[in-house]
């Protein structure tokens, strides 16, 4: 079951995307996160779907791999467009069903909301579709070195990632086995009230935790026997350059930015 | 008085082709009181197949019986089974949770409904089992030893006191007198308690000494079922699987090869010194 | 010079149990010896002997409380050059999965070079180099998660030839493996010795693991309780036993068989040696 999440996972294919420096679709995906919230114009949403749509097409993932990443998020999903459709009681009310009311703007906001939700997901999870966990964090520990100099442990915090995301697979299995043992020693989920079913968790949590830091405590030893001694003077197997076509991608957001801005801000149509 | 596997077949991903079959149409009967030996390499099924044994997967096709009873028709206490049939995973040290040993052992009969104080004397008397020593008894699982460990969650096990005892790799990551303990604790539950013990492991060693029955796993399906003589009598086709027999066995193959007319059906120490010994005592008589 | 050189090794701890009485123990205790380079050394013991102290004290993981080990002539208490040891000696640890730190199998193996500061071209040739050496060359751009043990552990060594060691330390490199991964791994270690030249350690309890070592050092309770070839030590049946270790089965039927007045000839450890040996009799 927690297999099926394909959401923030990598999905190896060749393609332009692909091979993007990671710090390129960390810039594209913070401009494509901000302007999907600029304004709610109906142009600006088909601008950001044109662009939507152009990027995964590009990015060679297929389109039913990326909508399966909606399943995670489905409830909340479902959830807040419900809340917003039930409870905006501006406007005029379009549906009525004894107690229920719907407005025409409860509909409109939740129809933006529903959709800028999906459209976030879609796009934010191209992200680490198209690059891999260390690409990533090699992108974050560059974009973010800056803050180095107000003494953020940028390496350190961008190692941590990488190891969590290398970890998780690990982890996930070990949580099934230590489910499948206890299950074999009777442990009851299902019966009992709340605080039951609480301390139920206990003979799950407790193994997952120790085998956690016992992992931990040995992966830090094999670091250190590796001659890892922080971020000083490390040098990179893929060191991250900028090529003509990170430069040109760079043009192409920023080209995109400022054609955004103005549609919400200054364009008749906003 | 059995466990029963008929026709049992199980896929990896129900949507998944042909290919993903971790067990095709197993037949296999176990009944109470047996020593079987379950052997085959990763991936041969052997993992999964115990699983079945306590319903904790369910076949994709076939039935698994319980005395006659399908496991997984409406009704039957499918857990009240996994008391039954107790199973040991690999590294059963990692789920140990509980704060002192005492405790941790306790929490599987509990679990079945038995008091604290009922509990703890079932306990008591699985750890004295398994070899461990009342000073231990109220110490944190994580003070002792690896050997220790292993042997108080096999007595985790043992205190659900199951019908039949099946233990995945009981043995792996431990020296060789941490694994004898192991192998006679297994012995004596069969022999003095009645336990059906169902050993899966990598070592034909290990198997020879203690089983009587030996299942051959390979593929995903039953390759040889028997007694352990008999089974091992196919050194030929269980190299061909990449399975080897055990080392005595082999070289008894080896010696009647030489001329050195041995009985060919030797599987341990004792049997082949006194195999060896009388064919040159008789040679030393002819003389 | 000696590649390796321990000299009056002792390790002490401290353990502290409920009765708050404080515990001195030493996980090594006097040890002294000397490895020369290509020697494939197996150091055999029981769980709890001071043998995986005493390969974490190589690769400076660990550090003397008396005593002091030198690789090449360094000493492990000297920080300045705690990374040339470390580069010169690496280290192979038992679980597979503990050990690997990239995402993707190119890049830890990469791990090594990069901390130590080696021109991405030279990265790129050791990795390139140190997964042909461990034969899993196609498989630099997979996901660790999805190899079975014995490739996973073939991968660590990898990791370790990456740096272009002189030694290479193994801390029960099988333990975790099934049969086959286990002799993948121990031929792949076997033939880096023959052709490579590298100076092996193996820590292990497996004893047909230690046939394929040059030397076996027996380590009991933080002492060495012997130091010789394979024939050497396992022909000494009684005291293994009383130590705990197993011996080669055809050791020890030959031990058996002798006790019963058959007059085989001493340091039979193979089936073959044995098979030989009785042939003689018919």
């Amino acid at each position: 079951m927690l297999r099926d999440i394909t959401i923030g996972q990598y999905y190896r294919a060749d393609s332009l995307l692909h091979r993007l420096d990671p710090r390129v679709k960390l810039f594209g995906t913070l401009v494509y996160v901000i302007t999907l919230f600029l304004h709610k114009s109906p142009v600006n949403y088909v601008m950001s779907l044109i662009f939507l749509i152009t990027v995964i097409a590009i990015s060679k993932v297929p389109v039913s791999y990326i909508i399966k990443g909606l399943r995670a998020i489905a409830v909340i999903l479902i959830f807040s467009v419900l809340i917003n459709m039930l409870f905006i009681e501006e406007g005029k009310v379009v549906i009525d069903i004894g107690w229920i009311q719907i407005t025409d703007e409860g509909l409109e906001t939740a129809f933006y909301l529903g959709t800028r939700l999906i459209m976030l997901v879609l796009g934010t999870s191209l992200l680490t579709f198209t690059t891999t966990p260390n690409q990533l964090t090699d992108g974050l520990e560059k974009s973010l070195g800056f803050l180095n100099k107000i003494k953020v442990p940028v390496h350190v915090m961008a190692m941590i990632m990488s190891i969590a995301l290398r970890f998780i697979p690990v982890l996930t299995e070990e949580l099934d086995k230590i489910m499948k043992a206890q299950t074999a020693r009777g442990i009851d989920f299902e019966s009992g009230g709340l605080l039951k079913r609480v301390r139920s968790m206990v003979p799950i949590v407790v193994p997952l935790f120790i085998a956690a830091v016992r992992r931990a405590n040995d992966l830090a030893m094999a670091m250190e026997s590796r001659c890892y001694h922080g971020g000083e003077g490390r040098t990179k197997l893929r060191p991250l350059v900028y090529g003509k076509r990170d430069l040109a991608a760079y043009a192409v957001l920023i080209i995109f930015t400022i054609w955004m801005i103005y549609l919400s801000f200054y364009s008749p149509w906003r | 008085m059995s466990i029963r596997l008929e026709n049992v077949s199980y896929k990896y991903d129900e949507n998944t082709k042909e290919k993903s079959y971790a067990l095709k149409n197993i037949k296999l009967e176990i009944k109470k009181g047996e020593f079987v030996g379950i052997v085959g390499h990763t991936g041969s099924g052997k993992s999964t197949l115990i699983q079945h044994l306590n319903g904790l997967l369910k076949p994709s096709g076939g039935k698994v019986f319980y005395n006659e009873r399908d496991i997984f028709e409406t009704g039957f206490p499918l857990r009240e089974l996994r008391g039954k049939v107790g199973v040991c995973f690999q590294y059963p040290e990692y789920q140990l949770f509980e704060v002192t040993v005492l405790d941790d052992v306790c929490f599987g009969p509990m679990n079945f409904g038995k008091t604290r104080q009922e509990a703890e004397e079932i306990s008591r008397r699985a750890l004295l089992d398994v070899g461990i020593e009342e000073s231990i008894f109220h110490k944190s699982p994580f003070e002792l030893s690896g050997g220790q460990r292993r042997r108080a969650a096999i007595a985790g096990i043992l205190a659900m006191e199951p019908e039949y005892f099946v233990l995945d790799e009981p043995t792996a990551g431990l020296d060789p007198a941490g694994r004898d303990q192991i192998l006679n604790l297994l012995k004596e539950l069969h022999e003095k308690k009645g336990i059906a013990i169902i050993l899966v492991s990598h070592s034909m060693e290990d198997v020879a000494a203690c089983a009587d029955r030996v299942v051959v796993m390979s593929h995903g399906k039953i390759l040889y079922d028997g007694d352990k003589r008999e089974v091992f009598s196919h050194e030929k086709e269980l190299k061909e699987v990449g399975l080897s027999v055990p080392f005595y066995r082999s070289l008894a193959g080896d010696l009647r090869e030489r001329g050195f007319m041995i009985r060919e059906d030797v599987l341990t120490l004792e049997e082949t010194k006194d195999a060896i010994m009388d064919i040159l005592r008789k040679k030393r008589n002819n003389a | 010079m000696p590649i390796l050189n321990i000299k009056n090794l002792i390790h002490k701890y401290m353990t502290y149990d409920d009765s708050e009485k404080n515990q001195e123990i030493r996980a090594i205790d006097d040890v002294s010896f000397s490895v020369e380079k290509g020697e494939f050394i197996a150091i055999l013991g029981r769980n709890g002997s001071g043998k995986s102290s005493l390969a974490k004290h190589i690769n400076g993981l660990l550090l003397p409380t008396e005593g002091a080990v030198y690789v090449k002539g360094m000493d492990t208490r000297n920080q300045e050059e705690i990374l040339q040891i470390r580069q010169s000696a690496g280290i192979v640890f038992q679980n597979p999965d503990n050990q690997i730190v990239g995402a993707v199998v190119d890049e830890d193996v990469a791990f090594g070079p990069e901390n130590m500061g080696r021109p991405t071209e030279d990265i790129w040739r050791r990795v390139t180099k140190a997964l042909e050496d461990v034969g899993m060359t196609a498989y630099k751009e997979a996901s660790p998660n999805r190899l079975s043990g014995g490739q996973k552990q073939r991968i660590a060594i990898a990791g370790i030839m990456a740096m272009e060691p002189e030694c290479i330390i193994l801390d029960e490199p099988t333990a975790m493996l099934d049969p086959q991964g286990r002799q993948h791994v121990l031929s792949l270690v076997k033939e880096l010795n023959q052709e490579k030249n590298i100076t092996i350690l193996m820590v292990t309890h497996h004893m047909e693991e230690v046939l394929l070592a040059d030397r076996v050092i027996v380590m009991q309770e933080g002492k060495i309780a012997a130091d010789g070839t394979p024939k050497e030590i396992f022909s000494q049946v009684e005291k293994l036993k009383k130590i705990g270790l197993e011996v080669p089965p055809a050791a020890e039927l030959a031990y058996e068989l002798r006790k019963e007045g058959i007059p085989l000839k001493d340091q039979i450890i193979t089936k073959e040696e044995l098979v030989e040996e009785l042939c003689r009799f018919v």
